[in-house]
């Protein structure tokens, strides 16, 4: 292509965010803000980005503490009750061996939900202090940020199936633990603040052209 | 441009850089040249790969609903779980909003993406415009990331090496059904080239 590419912006047009479509700021000042192709609200960055995933990191901080503190949950086998948090889940499945598992666990479940809400957190304030440094990079970490989240569920999906597979009366069942439902909170919570974030606006310090230097 | 719109050039989702298209190839992919997030593949036959995989798909995850995923064994008796009982068991218990979640992201979020990836992909084979054309490809959108099918495989996973240490665990007919199924889902994801649905409709509207 040649230099210096432009941004969407900078040609008083508008990307569609959900078919990609590239409409005039002209054209919807004619007709209306609605894409020509899909039908989806155009916008051209993501309305109120900043202000919505910090709130939204805010209350996945704050549920983040029950998630932990809290049982996720008990298994009662031959009278015994064990009780675990979500870390003790994981130590569990060390102490038994099982390394493969505890150490996919410990990610899903403590790592990847610290790391987005910092991540995230990093993300929404140096674009309010309008950084130029490592652009790039911040948008790789976003991209790796929002594909992760998802991950987390795992311990809430294993928590459904014991509940539902070890219920033999006298023998064992499993039920689970308010710790849970704070947990299942800090994942979808975290989503939307992922979904929130506009990662254009890393790049709008940068200038509406692009010659090959960062 | 001035006063429309076009599909010659392609800003980045992910930093607005415009790109213009042309040049793509079969089986390449294109990159933003500033920020390298993906912007587009092109894949030959990549509407009816889609529909392959996707009624495919279906098939699985009809089965997969069918049989239990796992058995549980202790003391002789014995219990198995369907992909479902999950987010019943957590109804059961109270536990509503967590049944929901369960149920959203394993069963109905992945169900829709097949049923509206066929819905969308089955009348263009056959030159036809599909109804509500334009809601179906946002709904699409708007559902992936909550179809959670594969990562239901890895919490299976963890629940059976966590039974496995005091009870005799086995795996259902199911559950290979529902492995194929996400392989499946896979696929069609990433054959799919949303450009192509646009192309595809202009062709057909023609």
């Amino acid at each position: 292509m040649k230099a210096p590419a432009l941004t969407a912006k900078a040609m008083n047009a508008v990307s569609c965010h959900i078919c990609g479509l590239l409409v005039s700021n002209n054209y919807i000042a004619a007709h209306s803000a609605h894409c020509p192709r899909c039908d989806a609200r155009l916008h051209s960055r993501k309305p109120n980005s900043l202000n919505r995933t910090f709130a939204l990191l805010i209350a996945a901080a704050v549920l983040y503490v029950p998630a932990n503190v809290y049982p996720i949950l008990t298994l009662i086998s031959f009278g015994q009750a064990t009780t675990n948090t979500i870390i003790g889940g994981v130590i569990e499945l060390a102490k038994a061996g099982q390394w493969t598992i505890a150490i996919i666990v410990f990610v899903a479940s403590v790592f990847v939900p610290i790391f987005k809400i910092i991540a995230l957190l990093l993300l929404v304030v140096s674009v309010r202090l309008k950084k130029t440094r490592a652009l790039k990079h911040r948008s790789v970490l976003y991209r790796f940020t929002e594909f992760v989240g998802r991950w987390s569920m795992i311990d809430i999906f294993m928590i459904s199936i014991l509940i539902a597979l070890v219920k033999l009366q006298s023998l064992a069942t499993v039920t689970a633990g308010p710790g849970a439902i704070a947990f299942a909170a800090v994942v979808i919570v975290t989503m939307f603040a992922a979904m929130t974030f506009d990662p254009r606006l890393i790049w709008d310090v940068s200038g509406d052209e692009y010659d090959g230097d960062e | 441009m001035d006063a429309g719109y076009t599909d010659d050039l392609h800003a980045c989702p992910e930093c607005d850089l415009v790109h213009s298209v042309s040049e793509i190839e079969n089986g390449e992919q294109g990159r933003c040249i500033r920020c390298d997030a993906l912007l587009f593949v092109r894949h030959r036959n990549s509407l009816d790969r889609a529909l392959a995989f996707a009624i495919t798909g279906l098939l699985f995850f009809i089965l997969a609903n069918m049989f239990p995923l796992l058995v549980f064994e202790l003391d002789g008796q014995s219990q198995s779980n369907r992909l479902i009982d999950g987010a019943i068991a957590f109804l059961d218990e109270g536990y509503w909003e967590l049944g929901l979640v369960v149920f959203v992201s394993s069963v109905v979020a992945p169900l829709m993406v097949l049923v509206v990836l066929i819905s969308l992909l089955l009348p263009m084979r056959f030159n036809i415009v599909p109804t509500n054309v334009k809601a179906q490809v946002r709904l699409l959108t708007h559902l992936r990331p909550w179809a959670m099918s594969e990562i239901f495989i890895l919490g299976i996973i963890v629940a059976f090496v966590k039974l496995s240490d005091f009870a005799d665990v086995s795996v259902g007919l199911s559950m290979i059904a529902f492995v194929l199924m996400v392989g499946a889902m896979v696929m069609a994801y990433m054959s799919l080239d949303d450009r192509a649905i646009w192309q595809r409709l202009k062709e057909i509207t023609k």
